[in-house]
């Protein structure tokens, strides 16, 4: 288990930046995954006392402070309208209340963990992360870069026009996915999020311009062999890549149909 | 390092060590209603209230509780009997074990949803895991119990 030597709850972001400047100490963020892990920490740097547990909506954006929990973007009304559900969709399945009231936002997206239903439900909106030192950048750069001593402050979701859905497979319920698929659709252009491939959450846009011709059963079957011929899927302990490729096709394609206003 | 925890209203200013989590502050202090499940975060045995919501105290430092308000079962013992007896009637108990976790979030989903549909319900306790009871009987006494609120009659004369 964790172990930690001290503990701050910072007063300031410099602070907690000059701190998390030292290889052996740690940001605090929900702690359910650092507090699986086996690490000696030297100091513990709680943000919890900065403010930054807050959803702030402006006319153009909504502005999420790192230490929000997963639990108040399932229950933002604003959020969901936006998203026509597909936030609360990708959040509702991750363990319990209890811990989605503890899950950070900062936490998981700065994790850039393979396996996160938030990546692959950020990625497919028009999100910029906030960072201490680097400033904003497109969340899509930000989860292709390697981990760093730079802190999360803020995630920015930009309200560009867009509808979205969200769908995810698990093997039982409250287990980690064995995929996630977000789809969005700005205009006539539109994109698939892959993630749990279970690598990192990818971007596959809709180059052939398939869903532009409209929705329809045909566009969605090819637009989802379309998606399962581009993503690079692996095996672990929760299934093989030949599966999750499978999984990419049924979910795009489902996921296709809902947009356009099927039920299934 | 030092912290005032408010546990069941009544404050508690100790020293602590920085990696002390908040389920062994709790229990060192009385509190045997918070059971060590899985401590992985994953089965809701360790459920109490931070700052009036549900919360893992496995996965909470203790440190960061420092100035909040903590409520364990213990600290429910009315609101608690009386929904435990619909939960008891409904011989959903078995072992016992998860049912401190259970009775918190429950309670939690009743202060935020009180007349919660089924699937309400089933979502809302996903993340506590009963190992003996398969949960239909957990759902038969929350069932009793909302419709008791409602006016409806008791687990007893439900039984009976």
């Amino acid at each position: 288990m964790l172990t930690l030597k001290d503990y701050v709850r910072a007063e300031s972001l410099t602070q907690a930046y000059e701190l998390n400047q030292k290889k052996s100490n740690r940001i605090l963020g929900g702690m359910l995954w650092l507090k699986m892990t086996h690490l000696p920490v030297q100091t513990g740097i709680d943000l919890s006392g900065l403010r930054l547990n807050t959803i702030e909506e402006t006319p153009d954006e909504f502005l999420i402070g790192c230490m929000t929990p997963l639990r108040d973007l399932e229950l933002h009304q604003e959020l969901n309208r936006y998203t026509q559900g597909a936030v609360r969709e990708s959040l509702r399945h991750i363990v319990g209340v209890q811990f989605r009231n503890l899950a950070t936002v900062g936490g998981s997206t700065f994790g850039r963990f393979g396996f996160s239903d938030v990546l692959t439900m950020l990625m497919a909106l028009d999100t910029d992360v906030e960072l201490y030192s680097g400033g904003i950048l497109s969340l899509a750069q930000f989860a292709a870069m390697a981990p760093d001593r730079d802190i999360l402050i803020r995630i920015r979701i930009k309200k560009t026009p867009r509808k979205s859905v969200y769908l995810s497979h698990r093997n039982s319920q409250t287990d980690l996915p064995v995929l996630t698929c977000a789809l969005s659709g700005c205009g006539s252009k539109f994109q698939a999020v892959i993630g749990a491939r279970p690598g990192r959450a990818v971007r596959i846009p809709d180059e052939q311009r398939i869903l532009s011709e409209g929705i329809t059963s045909n566009t969605a079957d090819r637009f989802a062999e379309y998606v399962s011929r581009q993503i690079v899927t692996g095996t672990n302990m929760r299934a093989s890549a030949d599966y999750r490729r499978h999984l990419a096709e049924v979910l795009t394609r489902r996921a296709v149909l809902t947009m356009g206003g099927e039920r299934l | 390092m030092k912290v005032g925890i408010y546990v069941n209203g009544k404050k508690i200013a100790t020293d602590i060590a920085p990696d002390l989590l908040l389920i062994d502050f709790l229990r060192n202090h009385g509190c045997k209603s918070v059971k060590r499940g899985c401590e992985t975060g994953n089965c809701g045995l360790c459920t109490v209230f931070l700052e009036d919501k549900p919360v893992l105290s496995c996965a909470v430092p203790a440190a960061r509780a420092d100035r909040c308000q903590v409520v364990t079962l213990e600290g429910l013992q009315e609101e608690a009997a009386e929904f435990g007896a619909f939960i008891a009637d409904q011989g959903a108990e078995q072992c016992g074990f998860c049912n401190p976790g259970l009775l918190m979030n429950a309670i939690a989903l009743f202060r935020e949803n009180p007349d919660p549909a089924e699937d309400e319900i089933r979502e809302y306790l996903a993340g506590n895991l009963c190992r003996c009871s398969g949960y239909e009987g957990q759902l038969r006494g929350m069932r009793t119990y909302l419709d008791f609120k409602k006016g409806g009659k008791t687990g007893h004369e439900v039984c009976e």
